[in-house]
């Protein structure tokens, strides 16, 4: 991580404007929830308070304390910072390469996506060579298979590499 | 005394082989879990759960349970090595464990510290042991109304006592509700807050959501910080041990003291974090070397870490004769039990005598087996701090998917796990406190069900919650939990108006 000092001087989001995005979210959520439970119904039926009754009230709450938290967000002092961009370019290093993984799994199995998010991030963040990023991203996967497929039976995601193995 | 049988019975069956294999396995694993950034107890046990699916509830219990005491040693050990809480609750322990380890005397550090922890662990399960039958006992007369008060209580002291802002707080825990609502619906079987996906009809697991806030959710914390492990040699010998044992009866005080802050704290939702810091302040002004506090004092070290792990030991007696948590972790071992089929609460004490009293004597052993354990092998587990964070990071985020998945098998989970995370950042950023969510999404069917019934039998009146003299206490003490911050502060400007 020696490139993270140098995003240490750039300027980031303030911390103001974080937080009132994330009061307004959370009382869009609080919105839906509500909607929903009108949906289901938030009255009395034969068996009593109907399926929507608990989740809309719960719905006003937190609509009711989203609006306290989004008041309480303007009195933040503007120059507070959140994160400076570097350090959110660090956390998305991290985000997107794993979102790719979790969109891979499905269509290579968990295991090969595995090989490949170690290698990576060895490679980008590690500056590894291969003759210490093969032994890990391989053998990690491989200890994965013996200890949950042989050991414990539980299966995990597979891909056609693992099929054509005859697994 | 049957309790005393039962707690026999219960040692019988802890020490069979294959839950003594189970306990150091789960010790074992629970220091590692400990020791790396991004791995808490509670996502921990959450990620280990589905393997436990194949063995008997008994033995499963006594694995995860173990994973946990192993994860409260293991936070002691990056506190006072590397100055890096591995667990929130281990950062008071940072304050004089570290400095000692820079004058060279990690050792005495740590063996103070799992002494600490031992002894802590020790005096909350001799009082889960002649409590929690009682307690059980007591509440197997609660109704709907008791049961819903009980939680009421416990959601209160929440917002009532976190350091987080109170409408934060309530904003998360409700999320927490909401997010336990979607899909079936308990008492209807009707389908809710689906939206027409396929995918909600199952509803938000609270596994899902405990494997990302709080493990892909560090990570990305850890990151944001730019992780640098630089830490003392861990230098432990049998002869340290010795020495530093000779020393630490002296500070006996500290440690009752201590003992008896983790249980009250661990009882009530607040938790280990807060116990270990009021410990730590407490003994810090009632000691006579106080102003040296912070610069390696073994009592710095002895207070915090007692009182940490009494209380992380005492979150399972709500859990276990109430059915109300105290911990994530212990919301996380509660969610456990509902998964193996077994019912939470009061009737556990009745109906499964040697789940209860195995798990309870396994609290016992596991302990010994734990202090053992990380008093031999620490540099062991220091060397995989070592091991640099690119190589690390990756593993920490295939474990925490492949945790996921296993719950249920659902690809779709382990999105959820990423889309937790990325909350859990967020959140933990903006001052959110994730523990009520997380209990909220264990604990929010139940808490439903039990204010529906209690609605239906009143004819929707609220005035059942204050129908006798039991459901008008629980609930005043909740209201008076929730708005304690007010009453605290009138309480102070009225002394001080008298006082002027």
């Amino acid at each position: 991580m020696a490139d993270h000092a140098e995003g240490a001087s750039g300027a980031g989001p303030s911390q103001r404007a974080v937080e009132l995005g994330v009061a307004i979210a959370i009382g869009g959520f609080a919105l839906i929830i509500i909607i929903g439970s009108i949906k289901a119904g938030t009255g009395w039926g034969l068996e009593g308070p109907k399926a929507g009754f608990f989740p809309f009230y719960v719905g006003l709450i937190i609509m009711a304390a989203s609006i306290l938290n989004a008041v309480h967000a303007l009195t933040i002092p503007a120059g507070k910072e959140f994160a400076d961009w570097g350090q959110l370019r660090q956390v998305l290093s991290v985000v997107v390469p794993t979102a790719f993984y979790v969109g891979l799994v499905p269509f290579i199995g968990i295991y090969l996506a595995s090989m490949l998010l170690i290698a990576f991030f060895m490679r980008w963040l590690g500056s590894y060579g291969p003759t210490v990023i093969a032994p890990v991203a391989i053998g990690v996967p491989i200890a994965f298979f013996i200890v949950f497929e042989r050991w414990f039976l539980v299966p995990l995601p597979k891909g056609p590499i693992e099929y054509w193995l005859g697994f | 005394m049957e309790e005393l049988g039962n707690l026999f019975h219960g040692f019988a069956i802890a020490l069979q082989p294959f839950n003594i294999m189970v306990m150091f396995v789960g010790i074992i694993l629970g220091v590692l879990i400990g020791v790396l950034p991004g791995l808490g107890g509670a996502n921990g046990v959450a990620i280990l759960l589905p393997l436990t699916f194949s063995m008997s509830p008994t033995s499963a219990i006594i694995m995860l349970s173990c994973i946990y005491w192993g994860a409260l040693f293991g936070g002691a050990i990056t506190s006072i090595l590397f100055n890096i809480p591995g667990e929130p609750w281990s950062v008071a322990t940072t304050f004089d464990g570290h400095p000692m380890a820079r004058q060279d005397r990690a050792g005495e550090a740590l063996t103070a510290a799992f002494t600490s922890s031992f002894v802590g662990a020790l005096f909350a399960v001799i009082m889960i042991t002649l409590v929690a039958p009682l307690v059980a006992s007591f509440a197997l007369k609660f109704g709907p109304a008791e049961q819903f008060s009980v939680y009421f209580l416990a959601f209160c002291s929440f917002v009532g006592m976190s350091k987080e802002p109170p409408a934060k707080t309530v904003a998360a825990m409700f999320i927490g509700f909401a997010l336990a609502a979607v899909g079936l619906d308990q008492v209807t079987g009707q389908l809710r807050l689906t939206f027409g996906f396929e995918t909600l009809l199952t509803g938000f697991d609270f596994l899902i959501a405990v494997i990302g806030l709080f493990g892909i959710g560090e990570i990305l914390l850890s990151i944001e910080e730019g992780l640098t492990f630089r830490g003392g040699r861990a230098g432990m010998n049998p002869r340290v041990v010795f020495q530093t044992w000779k020393r630490l009866p002296r500070y006996w005080a500290t440690s009752l003291r201590s003992c008896i802050i983790g249980c009250w704290m661990g009882i009530s939702p607040a938790g280990a974090t807060p116990a270990s810091f009021m410990s730590y302040g407490i003994a810090k002004r009632t000691s006579k070397d106080g102003h040296k506090f912070g610069t390696g004092e073994i009592e710095g070290v002895i207070a915090p870490e007692t009182a940490a792990h009494a209380a992380g030991t005492a979150a399972l007696l709500p859990m276990l004769s109430l059915g109300v948590p105290g911990s994530p972790t212990a919301a996380v071992l509660l969610g456990g039990l509902l998964i193996w089929g077994l019912q939470p609460g009061p009737l556990l004490f009745v109906e499964q005598k040697e789940f209860v009293w195995g798990l309870i004597a396994s609290m016992y052993l596991g302990n010994v087996v734990g202090l053992l354990v990380v008093l031999t092998c620490v540099p062991l587990f220091a060397a995989i701090l070592r091991i640099p964070f690119a190589i690390i990071a990756p593993l920490i985020l295939v474990i925490c998917a492949v945790g996921a998945y296993t719950v249920h098998n659902s690809v779709f989970d382990v999105v959820l796990m990423l889309g937790f995370g990325v909350l859990g950042y967020i959140l933990k950023k903006c001052n959110y406190p994730l523990a009520p969510l997380v209990l909220a999404i264990v604990l929010g069917d139940k808490a439903e069900e039990n204010f529906r019934q209690s609605l239906l039998a009143s004819q929707g009146s609220l005035s059942i919650f204050w129908s006798n003299g039991l459901v008008s206490t629980i609930m005043a003490l909740g209201l008076i939990a929730l708005f304690w911050p007010l009453i605290h502060t009138a309480w102070t400007r009225m002394r001080i108006a008298t006082a002027a």
